[in-house]
């Protein structure tokens, strides 16, 4: 295929007729219109949900104002988070340094905002100029007795991986300043959710799962988040990571920390989601009735689910799905709800798989599927024409590339506005790709290219 | 409330921006390149930028974006970009093989010194770029101005690469329509059409960021301006710039190579600022204004004015670029409206000088700032103390609207939660029929919503 870059010749891999293992975690090909983005915007998302903290962004005005409110990350209370902060560097900034304008803008923002604590984000800029934004931060903690934690998200200092890990960093230094709480005797086990960021108000339907449970959520990292909840995090007995891609380092650290054991899991579908919640009853056998209550809750949800997801199957069964996402962990969710509901998926990727993910990847897709690691618009249009793809579920930057394909899409990103987590969402997935998938624009489509509409 | 903590008390501010009214330098630069035909992007720093500004134009126009990035890393803001640059380059020819790559900078590559011009001069020597392959290259740090004169660079980097010097001049007119939408172009187009204009546009988004449907996805759309007609631009006799801040640069640039002589003139929204370019077009070009185009005014100021008495007197706060900001405000001004906060991100000092002109006279109490610190925070405290009927803005003013509840109206860049802007053009006369449009619907349906039940009317 002429659109494949020759340098990523083993990021692109096709079941039953390559044998080799797929190189993960590569630099994207200079020149390629790679889907990623940068160390900056990896931090920026993990961080962005908490809400009741500052986020002030150290750079030029761009980075501030690209990521200003643009992730449905629900909070319950304040929304600070939503709010663009910049230090706007401009040119002078550059040639005589911006730490004393970062620190006039501290200085300025915490009175007025009151916040509970304080983000600030390196970009690409910060790095290279030698701002010492860590001294300016403790500088400004110590006169203003509040957390003033640096990002160091310099967007050239790898992927948005990198970035995931600054993020993981930042929030280990703020839980770090919490305190341990002595425990009660028989009181509810505590957990931490980790990599859930409350898109569509996801969080708060996972934590009204293990409430009926009779788990106590502690933190949600980072979904509606509070300093204060993160802060008591080191308290849990048990961190489930979900989006594996994001948050994992964290959980490596606490359970290094604190001895914290944590447990991978996903809300994403049906079997998923209970195998989810059963992972978390498990972990607590001294505690028989809670995995009493799992096995009814589980119950009862399915028999609710089962019938309507049994309809949508009916439409569905038979269509071909490409499913291209930021983490590969969600791409196993996503491969196992569509296989559930009928739909093959015959392309799969994402843009920051590690290659564990990929080869598990390769043993769960069926013969045939194609792989890709870091794909391009024109290498992702070029196989779904290949695969004949029905569905493409993906992100922001693919959609319109999907619709222009004339084929069905559904984003599985941080657009999404439905919550796509937990039993329900698995619902609402199904409802989305059904009225996608049927939707009559395709009819329309379809007619023009098989025949010119007004030729008579 | 979203924007509770916004105080009324205004404080001036030395450092820190809040809710920005403008972007950086380099999407401007990314969507004038869209305007040439067969061009990709290309754009010089870290992954992320590239990511954002393809992200932010996708949210705004629904569109495949397609742009290439030199994904540099830690070792090329070490060692500078040249090798990155070099093999991106290789890359997007083998690859997507584009007729033009157009090059800007990021606030990354400008501060390690990478010097872009002279790293093309090489690829060119080594014989790294295919035969008739074209690179236009601008440098737009982002610390400097905004996305606004990114795209005013990226516009007279494009005259520098391809305008060709003529000495004869033909009949041909250059026209730099500013930044302004696909449909916009479209417009100004079918305008040049309809008074027997012959003219070269760019850039030219229609047909580029506005495709149609088809089931195929073509990286390379229909729409923007070729190479070929880009090469005319040095024998037209004279250039048209709408916008100082947008196109300015472009028509010096064009003056300086091939000697054109060139007319900046107000972006054509509004009445009065459409009859200058169009009178201004007739009097260079010597073809009359047709009698369609007449009818279409005939119509546009018939509507104004079977409506005036809902525009009459009602404040408005409006952000955006300057040269939307200045034809909108004096054609606000024009229906009866009272334009009485204005802000924009963008720096220069013409703002003020040129908005004074605009407005003194008319609304001696008018506020209106740009530059750093002029941002939507500004402009919501200027609100609270001096509260309007109608906000207009693109669509991070929808934040002011429901705290404030004032009816609100999308213009601007970027437009993410509405459509319209793709497909109707705010210039020309048909236009100000849509802005005219715009407007009365948000203020009819606040009276409608707000009436009390006897006072709640049919015919309005």
């Amino acid at each position: 295929m002429s659109s494949l870059i020759k340098e990523r010749e083993h990021q692109v891999f096709t079941k039953g007729r390559d044998d080799y293992k797929i190189s993960a975690e590569k630099v994207s090909a200079a020149g390629s219109v790679s889907q990623r983005a940068c160390v900056f915007c990896g931090s920026r998302v993990v961080l962005y949900p908490i809400a009741d903290a500052l986020h002030l962004v150290h750079g030029p005005i761009g980075c501030a104002a690209y990521t200003w409110d643009i992730r449905g990350a629900l909070s319950s209370g304040p929304e600070l988070h939503r709010k663009s902060f910049s230090t706007d560097l401009r040119e002078e900034d550059v040639i005589f340094g911006g730490e004393k304008k970062l620190y006039r803008s501290l200085k300025r923002l915490i009175p007025k905002y009151n916040p509970n604590a304080v983000f600030v984000y390196s970009t690409c800029i910060v790095g290279i100029i030698g701002d010492d934004v860590e001294a300016v931060c403790s500088k400004v903690a110590a006169e203003e007795g509040i957390s003033v934690i640096p990002v160091h998200s310099e967007g050239f200092k790898g992927t948005k991986k990198d970035g995931y890990r600054a993020a993981c960093k930042a929030l280990m230094r703020l839980i770090k300043t919490g305190s341990t709480i002595p425990r009660n005797k028989g009181s509810k086990p505590v957990i931490n959710i980790l990599g859930e960021f409350n898109l569509a108000g996801e969080s708060w339907i996972i934590k009204k799962y293990y409430k009926k449970m009779g788990i106590e959520v502690g933190a949600i990292l980072t979904g509606d988040g509070r300093v204060e909840q993160i802060r008591q995090a080191a308290n849990a007995e048990l961190n489930i990571v979900q989006c594996s891609g994001s948050l994992k380092y964290l959980a490596k650290d606490m359970k290094e920390e604190w001895g914290i054991p944590f447990k991978q899991v996903s809300f994403f579908g049906i079997e998923d989601t209970a195998s989810a919640l059963y992972t978390v009853a498990e972990s607590f056998p001294d505690n028989p009735e809670i995995m009493e209550k799992t096995k009814s809750l589980v119950q009862s949800e399915l028999s609710k689910a089962y019938p309507i997801l049994e309809n949508y199957r009916k439409d569905l069964t038979g269509k071909k799905a490409a499913v291209y996402v930021g983490g590969a962990f969600k791409a196993f969710s996503m491969l196992r709800s569509l296989k559930f509901l009928g739909v093959s998926v015959v392309l799969m990727g994402s843009q920051t798989g590690s290659a564990e993910e990929y080869e598990e990847m390769k043993e769960m897709a069926d013969p045939g599927t194609v792989i890709v690691d870091d794909s391009n618009p024109s290498e992702l249009s070029a196989f779904i024409q290949q695969l004949g793809v029905d569905l493409f579920v993906g992100g922001v930057k693919e959609r319109p590339m999907a619709f222009k394909l004339g084929i069905a899409f559904c984003d599985h990103n941080h657009e999404r506005k439905i919550a796509l987590a937990g039993f329900e969402g698995m619902l609402n997935f199904a409802k989305e790709i059904h009225n996608s998938l049927t939707s009559r624009v395709w009819q329309t489509i379809d007619e023009a290219r098989e025949s010119d509409p007004w030729k008579i | 409330m979203l924007l509770r903590h916004t105080p009324a008390e205004v404080a001036e501010r030395k450092a820190l921006t809040i809710n920005p009214a403008k972007t950086c330098q380099p999407i401007g630069a990314m969507y004038a390149s869209f305007g040439i035909h067969g061009c990709l992007p290309h754009s010089h720093g870290s992954q992320g930028c590239c990511a954002y500004h393809r992200s932010t134009l996708t949210r705004h126009y629904k569109e495949p974006v397609m742009a290439s990035t030199s994904s540099f890393t830690e070792g090329a803001s070490v060692f500078g970009g040249q090798s990155n640059l070099i093999a991106a380059l290789n890359t997007i020819f083998t690859v997507y093989n584009p007729d033009v790559v157009a090059v800007h900078t990021t606030c990354l590559s400008e501060t390690i010194g990478d010097d872009v011009t002279q790293i093309k001069k090489k690829a060119f020597d080594d014989g790294k770029i295919p035969e008739g392959k074209r690179i236009v290259n601008v440098s737009t740090p982002s610390y400097v101005g905004s996305h606004v004169t990114g795209f005013a660079g990226m516009c007279a980097a494009i005259a520098k690469e391809f305008c060709v010097p003529t000495e004869e001049k033909t009949d041909q007119i250059n026209l730099i329509p500013g930044w302004v939408e696909p449909a916009d172009m479209r417009e100004l187009k079918r305008l040049m059409k309809e008074m027997n204009v012959p003219m070269v546009m760019y850039p030219d988004t229609s047909g580029v960021l506005d495709t149609p449907m088809t089931g195929e996805h073509d990286m390379f759309p229909k729409g923007g301006t070729t190479i070929e007609q880009l090469e005319t631009t040095g024998s037209s006799f004279h250039t048209f710039a709408l916008g100082k801040f947008g196109s300015e640069d472009a028509a010096r640039e064009i003056q300086r190579i091939a000697k054109t002589p060139f007319d900046v003139m107000d972006l054509p929204i509004g009445i009065r600022a459409t009859d200058r370019f169009l009178m201004k077009v007739s009097e260079i070009t010597g073809m009359p204004v047709p009698d369609s185009i007449t009818d279409e005014r005939g119509r546009a100021v018939d509507l104004i004015a079977d409506m005036q008495q809902y525009f009459s007197g009602k404040k408005v706060a409006l952000f955006g670029d300057p040269d939307q900001l200045f034809a909108l405000t004096e054609f606000l001004l024009d229906i009866d409206m009272k334009p009485v906060h204005i802000v924009s991100g963008t720096p220069g000092k013409y703002f003020s000088q040129k908005m004074s002109e605009i407005i003194d006279d008319e609304v001696p109490t008018a506020n209106y700032r740009n530059g750093s610190r002029a941002d939507t925070f500004l402009l919501h405290q200027w609100i609270k103390n001096e509260p309007v009927d109608l906000l207009i803005g693109n669509s991070y003013g929808k934040y002011i609207a429901r705290d404030e509840d004032i009816p609100f109206v999308r213009m601007g860049f970027p437009i993410v939660d509405r459509i319209g802007h793709q497909y109707f053009p705010t210039v020309g006369y048909s236009g100000a029929i849509r802005i005219a449009e715009n407007i009365l619907n948000a203020l009819m349906d606040r009276q409608d919503r707000d009436a009390p039940e006897e006072r709640f009317e049919l015919v309005m």
